[in-house]
């Protein structure tokens, strides 16, 4: 699992968890990737501010780091991760002397319904992984990096109708590989 | 298999709820085996030279500078919070 070359799209977390623990920077690398965006999307579900995000963003993986070893099942690493940034987003709410989250019913509801979406969309990007490179891409850039048809056909030469069509083709190919993907494991790596 | 079909426009948004990372944020998080192996250098040393341990304690960022580290804030940080007290 080592090696500069490795294509990393096709391995499970868990694979990158072992590899992680074993001490290998490039899975270490992976980890972090894989896993960015979801950190960064509950902090700001926890709607903090992007310095506060900025710090619970760090501080998750350096916890990650640390605590890695002590993961009870590394196919949980997903709800773990899940749950200690959600923790680390509630220490720094606290730490803010704002009112806490939980004591709101509404605010509650409100936070939950957010996080419920980062987690749909964690295994959206999971089937999204599934995919070629090409689609990956286009679906990136359209999608979560908000592109136009213009900006991204001038970065991969494209015509803008065929942006439309690669992006539509793309689209249905997710919501096959969504729709055929197994079912989350449940939560069960605590530390 | 999942049970309830998802339409594309709903993937879409789901897409959109995950943006990109600050490219910053990303390589300072992946640096982290780095500074961590850096500190385990520091602190092993801090352990065999009692000289060096003592400059750690009182100026931890000259320490490392000495030992041939730049005083990166996630290294001292780092070396800070594992140095045993006493």
């Amino acid at each position: 699992m080592t090696g500069t070359a490795m294509d990393w799209a096709s391995v499970s977390d868990a694979e990158v968890v072992r590899a992680c623990r074993a001490g290998d920077d490039a899975a270490w690398r992976e980890l972090v990737e894989r896993f960015s965006r979801y950190v960064l999307a509950i902090a700001r579900a926890h709607r903090l501010g992007e310095p506060d995000a900025e710090d619970v963003f760090q501080e998750t993986f350096v916890r990650i780091y640390e605590h890695l070893g002590r993961l009870r099942s590394d196919d949980a690493v997903r709800p773990w991760i899940g749950q200690l940034t959600r923790r680390l987003c509630i220490d720094r709410l606290r730490a803010a002397v704002r009112e806490p989250v939980a004591d709101d019913p509404e605010e509650q509801g409100e936070l939950d319904r957010r996080l419920t979406a980062v987690d749909e969309a964690v295994s959206v990007q999971e089937a999204l992984r599934t995919l070629s490179a090409d689609c990956r891409e286009i679906l990136d850039r359209f999608f979560c990096r908000d592109q136009s048809y213009h900006t991204i056909g001038e970065l991969l030469d494209l015509p803008p109708g065929t942006i439309a069509s690669r992006i539509s083709r793309c689209l249905a190919k997710l919501r096959e590989a969504y729709e055929g993907r197994s079912e989350p494991r449940p939560a069960s790596g605590e530390t | 298999m999942s049970e309830n079909p998802m339409d594309e426009v709903r993937l879409s948004e789901l897409l959109g709820e995950l943006p990109p990372v600050p490219e910053a944020w990303l390589r300072a998080a992946q640096d982290r085996p780095a500074i961590a192996r850096a500190a385990d250098q520091v602190l092993e040393l801090a352990e065999t030279d009692a000289e060096f341990r003592r400059t750690l304690i009182a100026d931890l960022e000259s320490a490392l500078r000495a030992a041939g580290h730049e005083p990166d804030p996630r290294l001292v940080d780092t070396v800070r919070r594992r140095l045993p007290s006493g």
